[in-house]
């Protein structure tokens, strides 16, 4: 009956849509600004995602967490309107709009129902274009920053990332936090964050995906009012980050009962030709739950963890090859040691020919699952146009991604994984570990 | 001019309103061993979410076994008679889909995700997985090994979590809601195969389970698998009441003082034991999702919002929430983290002056009809998440509502007024059935902190 079944999940497999069905329309706006549009008119809203490259590490040296105070102002009141009546007026629209800082981005996530679409941009217009930053949203922000900085400075799980990345990546912008250092943060000014709106909100880094109940026309007329306003060029972007970490063990002490566990080591670019391989490798190793080797071998043969993942970080200006799990103090040694044997065992043997079918059947058959909503949708396709990739990249991608070898996997295993250069970074009182070096 | 705007509303959302019902395009089914089949019909792409939910969570566990309930839900991928341990989700992968699984107080939920063709073979694993699950040693000793890591992890490593488990616990006198769905830890460690074997035996059956199935189906389509794959297990006829020991009337308010030295924002948090949503019932609960938005919905416009985080700020976050999807009770909660320089007991003072203000000049009607527009809205952007209809339909089929209480839900929060807002805040704030909680660090690790 066990082979019954698994016969039966290969049958099946034939019948697999291994394509995704999703019908993206380059759209230019009547004022030269590019998207990109999946039209759907099912449900009567829209979904915007608009990126501008740069992001948290545009800061410059000394201004730490501008660019993350000054996207946390945005709603913060605008024109004649107050931080309130900002958000009083945004719920009469019932739109929702979301900005984030990440390192090599500014994010604004928006949704808009479309009969009252454009008022909702006009207000939108108002956070992205002529955001106010009156002293007493400043010192408010700046306040509720300055706690998430204290809350992360006592979260272990923040420790190890911020110690890893400052090991990592030394003065660059990526070795320390966005949100600033209590210090820096503290001695922002209003100018500052004019300076910081200026030079990272600018029509010369920005990517645009729209998905929903709109039309390219009326897309690119959106977009001109929404974004019109914006200075044509930006601050120039950071120097590329130089990888400052050896192999070993960091522990920084932090009374808890389970050590947290960052892990890696340099990485792979996105536009690296051998990317795609890395990828699969990677599902492999660690990026794809319960099937893992990682999580087979750390958390079901062994019990050693919740849950324990890998990842590849390739950053705009650095590239990271990154893991991280829990352990009971008493038990991360262990775990550890686990982690170091698939390294090198993975390293120097690859993959098996059985692993590499069933990551590939994986990653294909889930792959059309991704675009099930207009938000996720508008996400993957600025997710794209950042990464270079064109619109034909959907249709192909399960194409490339099934062309790779066994032979392809072992030589980007070899280069990719690194046990000598593996650095642990343990928060916690793990028994039995001491910083090397 | 108040006027003016409500008219306006309603002829903006008259026609998404009713488009909203009907998109969800939603059919029910029962086969003759009492499974339950809700179909839920997004032809937008060849997907689906099936899932298999148990009326069954961890206030059904029997006393001194906490945690059982989440144990059973990682043991059930431990194989069956036709599958290996692990075998079921690496079928699932093979197929391109990803499945987990869930426990809460009053479910035990698993779903995966797929290509729509799939369903069947989804439908044939879950199936056999309902009666036939086989359990070793072998496999129940590790995964002993990695629940009490997941508790390390999600409550033992977080203040709030060890925090929240403390007022929970205070909160019922009584009622197994007081103990955390992860377990006590020394509950767990003893926790065997057979309480598994015991607990599964007794919850896992057709007549206690709802299937429901989201995406790229058609209803008869889904109908047709169910039978052929759910339809031959027999029901348990032993199968009981979910009558779980109940609340004595609430008489002494109950305070809880929790210090960690990990602890870097205090907080003082109030929670009022509240009706939850009932089956043709919903009134309450409904004016209680309006009062949670009224006080501490946003920042920027709510009561607690205004009052404490705008003009000479004493708070640096607030809130309100209700929780009412519950079998059995609701809880109504509201929460300030004072400004640096600030003690809890005047962030409570802060509170307790709120509210009592609140209750003095009642619901500003413009906010009001702002949240109403809000809901309204979210009617229509639930529509863009499968998913999360799937959710709302399973947790609130395992809460004791209907699939007319769900479809209903829209309508009665609409019906809610400012009265009836007012009433069931005047109902539930009662001290002495509500538990005050403070949380901070001790006095040394907080000047640590600050240097």
């Amino acid at each position: 009956m066990i082979r019954f079944i698994s016969v039966l999940g290969l049958a099946l497999f034939a019948a697999l849509p291994a394509r995704a069905t999703v019908d993206i329309v380059p759209v230019t706006s009547p004022g030269g600004i590019t998207a990109w549009l999946v039209e759907d008119h099912s449900i009567p809203f829209v979904s915007l995602e608009i990126r501008f490259r740069g992001g948290a590490s545009l800061d410059l040296p000394g201004k730490r967490g501008a660019t993350y105070l000054m996207t946390g102002l945005l709603e913060e009141g605008t024109g004649n309107m107050d931080a309130i009546a900002y958000a009083q007026r945004l719920e009469e629209l019932a739109a929702s709009f979301e900005f984030e800082a990440y390192d090599d981005a500014i994010s604004i996530s928006a949704q808009m129902l479309t009969e009252n679409r454009d008022d909702a941009i006009a207000h939108l217009r108002g956070a992205v274009v002529s955001p106010s930053f009156s002293e007493d949203a400043i010192e408010r922000v700046r306040a509720q920053v300055q706690s998430i900085i204290m809350g992360d400075a006592n979260d272990p799980e923040d420790i190890a990332s911020a110690t890893f990345n400052q090991l990592a990546w030394g003065n660059h912008p990526y070795g320390s936090k966005r949100e600033g250092t209590a210090e820096s943060l503290a001695g922002l000014t209003r100018d500052d964050l004019i300076a910081a709106h200026q030079g990272a909100l600018a029509l010369d880094r920005v990517y645009v995906g729209a998905s929903g109940d709109i039309t390219g026309e009326e897309l690119g007329l959106l977009l001109d009012t929404l974004l019109g306003g914006l200075p044509a060029e930006g601050a120039p972007m950071p120097d590329r980050a130089d990888y400052a970490l050896n192999g070993g063990v960091s522990v920084v002490d932090f009374e808890t009962p389970q050590s947290v566990v960052v892990f890696g080591h340099q990485g792979i670019f996105r536009d690296d030709p051998d990317y795609i391989p890395a990828f699969i490798l990677n599902s492999v190793v660690g990026g794809s739950g319960f099937a893992s080797r990682l999580m087979t071998e750390v958390r079901e043969e062994r019990g050693l963890t919740y849950g324990i993942g890998s990842y590849l970080l390739p950053l705009d200006h650095g590239e990271l090859y990154l893991g991280q799990f829990s352990s009971d103090n008493e038990r991360v040694a262990d775990a550890i040691e686990v982690v170091r044997d698939q390294w090198v065992d993975i390293a120097e043997n690859g993959i098996t020919q059985d692993e590499l079918e069933a990551a590939k059947t994986y990653l294909t058959g889930a792959y059309p699952l991704r675009f099930d909503g207009n938000g996720r949708i508008a996400n993957i396709m600025v997710g794209m146009q950042m990464s270079d990739l064109g619109t034909d990249y959907i249709p192909t991608r399960n194409d490339k991604v099934n062309a790779v070898t066994l032979d392809e996997i072992r030589t980007i295993a070899a280069r990719l994984l690194q046990p000598e250069n593996l650095h642990f970074v343990v928060v916690g009182k793990p028994e039995g570990l001491e910083t090397t070096n | 001019m108040r006027n003016l705007h409500a008219t306006l509303l309603a002829a903006v959302f008259a026609v998404p309103a009713a488009m909203a019902t009907a998109a969800e395009n939603v059919t029910s089914f029962m086969l003759e061993n009492g499974l339950q089949l809700v179909v839920i019909e997004d032809h937008r792409a060849a997907a689906v979410t099936h899932m298999a939910w148990y009326r069954v969570g961890s206030a059904d566990e029997p006393p001194g076994k906490s945690g059982i309930a989440h144990f059973l839900e990682h043991l059930m991928f431990k194989g069956t008679d036709d599958l290996e341990p692990g075998e079921f989700s690496r079928v699932v992968r093979a197929n391109g889909g990803s499945d987990n699984a869930f426990t809460s107080y009053d479910y035990t939920g698993y779903f995966q995700r797929v290509a729509a063709d799939r369903l069947g073979l989804m439908m044939q694993m879950e199936a056999d997985r309902m009666r036939d699950l086989v359990l070793t040693e072998e496999e129940v000793a590790p995964e002993l090994q990695v629940i009490l890591e997941e508790r390390s992890q999600r409550t033992d490593s977080s203040p709030g979590g060890l925090f929240g488990e403390q007022r929970r616990a205070a909160m019922y006198l009584n009622h197994p809601y007081g103990r955390s769905v992860i377990g006590w830890r020394h509950e767990m460690e003893g926790l065997t195969l057979q309480d598994a074997v015991d607990f599964y035996d007794e919850h896992y059956a057709p007549n206690n389970a709802i299937v429901i199935v989201a995406g790229d189906v058609y209803p008869e389509d889904a109908l047709a698998l169910a039978k052929e794959h759910y339809g031959p297990i027999a029901a348990n006829p032993d199968l009981k009441p979910r009558v779980r020991p109940a609340e004595p009337p609430h008489i002494a308010e109950r305070r809880v003082v929790y210090e960690d030295p990990r602890v870097s924002t205090p907080y003082v948090i109030r929670s009022y034991l509240a009706p939850e949503r009932n089956a043709g019932d919903q009134k309450t609960a409904a004016a209680l999702t309006f009062l949670a938005e009224i006080l501490g919905g946003s920042s920027q416009t709510s009561v607690l919002g205004r009052s404490l985080q705008f003009v000479d700020p004493t708070a640096l976050f607030t809130t309100a929430f209700y929780s009412g999807l519950s079998l059995d009770h609701g809880e109504f909660g509201v929460l300030v983290a004072p400004v640096e320089g600030r003690s809890l007991e005047e962030a409570e003072d802060d509170m307790d002056r709120v509210i009592a203000e609140f209750m003095e000049t009642g619901v500003d009607l413009e906010q009001f009809e702002r949240i109403k527009m809000q809901i309204r809205a979210s009617e229509i952007y639930e529509l863009d998440s499968v998913q999360g209809t799937a959710r709302k339909y399973g947790a609130a089929l395992t809460s004791g509502l209907t699939i007319e209480d769900v479809q209903a839900w829209p309508e009665v929060l609409q019906s809610v007024t400012p009265e009836d807002i007012m009433e069931a805040a005047a109902q539930v704030f009662d001290r002495r059935r509500a538990v005050t909680g403070f949380l901070s660090a001790p006095e040394a690790a907080e000047q640590e902190v600050g240097q």
